[in-house]
């Protein structure tokens, strides 16, 4: 499913690019330079589509590129690539070990009470992260008077109740809190609301 | 920067709100109109509550008759979680505050209920502590154990400070019973864990490998000496004596997996359950909750450190849900409160929220099924 949709995007990309000036089409045909066809090239590097009314330099409608753009996915598709591309058992266990991994580094972090001062711990006030809400997130927070992540109410939290110092926000362990939130809220939490969150999974 | 017009209203109401809990304590008749009305603007200006549902409680006079009219009350404070001062001084500043509390209730409470959760870790340091703030209370001090009172020593320094950890004792006709609920089956030998490990192992609420609460099992035999003590001792009660018992986890079963539950509820109730009046008080769920189960009233205790979110599932049908916490007050959603026993051994209980309206359940909610004295339900605020 993600695979078709990179493609998709890619191939729409490509269009508008060609839709402009610049045209990084192969070119077929090496006789007379009028009579040049265009030719587009997915971003396989291989599916190509030959345009026998476009010329090379000629700069196609938006319409006609997107035309062109579905075209070349359904020769794409004809061709089977996408099937045939195949994730191996042992990619989808490296996925799998890696994504616990980070879960598991969250974990760790969310119960913790090193990211603060006074001995207290994210899961103190919120058992299986619960009451965080990461499906909220961004908002406006009304006590910051400003739009909010979850990462700002974390830090939020690790400064005020933990009494500790902020986490930048690229910081390996905020990734991993904000990590294990998410994958525990999506996982966990059986109300209703909850389940509009499902990472990995869309 | 202008302030924005609803921040103004925002704010005026807060000012309002102040000066109407100042007024709160010490109404007479005339005074505690005043102070309703005055409160039914609060609630209008607010947009929040329908003023029918805002109810001013404690200052309202009993009913009289039937046995309703309030024969004595008590106090409790619970859960304080107490870190040692020089490390934490948030739990201590909340701990002293529900001191304060008690000790300005007029007229005073005939004594006050610890109900478990002294100390964060069980460290000899934290329990002293607690000791020396629980001091302070003017009125006699009944103590319960909590699990992490309990499980860096099994007990031995809290019941060095503060003596046996389940007893009973009668007042103004009332038999009171204070349990070790906390028990659980020994997972530390064979993992082989230190005490330190033991105490975090059982200090943290969501793990997955925590062992279920039980009254009368649990390692070694102090379970079931405890639940043959409290056959005797009920034994000499007579069935139409009022009984309350303290138990620091609900006796019933709310939560597994955060241990909100006693693993043998059901054999402590059938125990209870010949008795024509029972009230159950316990600590551990940090929030708002009541329950009845047969013939059993269950009211939960507010923590002085922080509330904890309502479990997921298994909330009792008759707990009116406080709304979420506001996490930038440190008080909000935390608070101590009294109990009031009625003439006919009836007991109402009061949740005195610090940074909300006080909340009163009484046992007359409960038997109704949740028809009759319905306390106000909370909205949902927008954080």
């Amino acid at each position: 499913m993600k695979k078709k949709i990179v493609l998709l995007i890619s191939v729409f990309l490509v269009s508008i690019f060609l839709s402009g000036k610049n045209d990084l089409s192969a070119i077929e045909g090496k006789g007379d330079k009028k009579s040049e066809k265009k030719v587009i090239t997915a971003c396989d590097g291989e599916t190509q589509v030959v345009l026998n009314d476009v010329s090379k330099d000629e700069v196609m409608t938006r319409e006609k590129a997107q035309e062109v753009a579905n075209m070349l996915l359904a020769t794409y598709q004809q061709q089977k690539k996408y099937q045939s591309t195949k994730f191996t058992r042992r990619d989808s266990l490296i996925w799998e070990r890696e994504l616990k991994a980070m879960i598991e580094e969250g974990y760790k972090w969310f119960h913790d009470p090193s990211l603060g001062t006074n001995g207290i711990s994210c899961d103190m006030c919120h058992p299986d992260a619960t009451d965080t809400h990461p499906e909220t997130y961004p908002k406006f927070q009304i006590q910051l008077k400003k739009i909010a992540l979850l990462r700002d109410m974390i830090n939020w939290c690790i400064e005020n109740p933990m009494e500790g110092k902020p986490l930048k926000e690229d910081d390996p362990r905020m990734k991993a809190i904000e990590a294990y939130i998410i994958w525990a809220r999506a996982n966990q939490d059986p109300r209703p609301h909850a389940k509009t969150l499902n990472p990995g999974k869309r | 920067m202008p302030k924005m017009p609803s921040e103004r209203k925002e704010e005026q109401y807060l000012k309002e709100r102040d000066e109407f809990f100042k007024a709160l304590p010490k109404l007479n008749r005339r005074q505690f109109i005043k102070v309703a009305m005055a409160s039914a603007a609060v609630a209008l200006a607010k947009n929040q509550f329908p003023p029918h549902s805002f109810q001013l409680v404690e200052a309202v006079e009993a009913k009289q008759g039937g046995g309703t009219e309030v024969k004595f009350r008590f106090a409790y404070i619970s859960d304080t979680h107490l870190y040692e001062r020089k490390l934490n001084e948030r739990f201590v500043r909340a701990a002293l505050k529900a001191v304060q509390d008690v000790n300005a209730l007029d007229p005073q409470p005939d004594f006050v209920l610890f109900g478990g959760d002294l100390a964060q870790l069980g460290q000899p340091e934290e329990l002293k502590l607690g000791k020396e703030i629980l001091s302070e209370l003017k009125p006699k001090l009944y103590m319960m154990v909590g699990e992490h009172d309990w499980y860096l020593d099994l007990g031995e320094k809290w019941i060095e400070l503060f003596g046996k950890p389940y007893y009973s004792f009668d007042h103004k006709g009332v038999h009171f019973i204070v349990l070790n609920s906390v028990l659980v089956d020994d997972y530390w030998t064979e993992t082989k864990m230190t005490p330190m490990e033991r105490m975090k192992f059982m200090a943290q609420l969501d793990n997955p490998k925590g062992r279920p609460f039980t009254v009368g099992r649990g390692y070694g035999d102090v379970g079931k000496k405890q639940f043959e003590w409290l056959k005797q001792d009920l034994a000499k009660v007579s069935k139409d004596t009022p009984i309350v018992v303290f138990s620091h986890s609900p006796l019933y079963k709310y939560y597994k997996p955060w241990n909100f539950w006693t693993d043998d509820a059901e054999e402590v109730q059938a125990l209870l359950r010949p008795f024509k009046n029972v009230t159950v008080i316990h600590g551990h769920t940090h929030q708002p909750v009541f329950n009845r189960i047969g013939n059993i009233n269950f009211y939960g205790m507010l923590s002085t450190a922080w509330p904890w979110p309502y479990a997921p599932t298994g909330l009792p049908k008759l707990t009116i849900k406080m709304n979420r916490a506001d996490p930038f007050d440190q008080f909000d959603g935390t608070g101590d409160g009294t109990v009031e026993v009625l003439a006919n051994g009836k007991a109402n209980k009061i949740y005195n929220l610090w940074s909300r309206e006080p909340m009163k359940v009484t046992a007359r909610y409960l038997e109704s099924g949740g028809k009759e004295e319905v306390p106000p339900v909370p909205v949902d605020p927008s954080f």
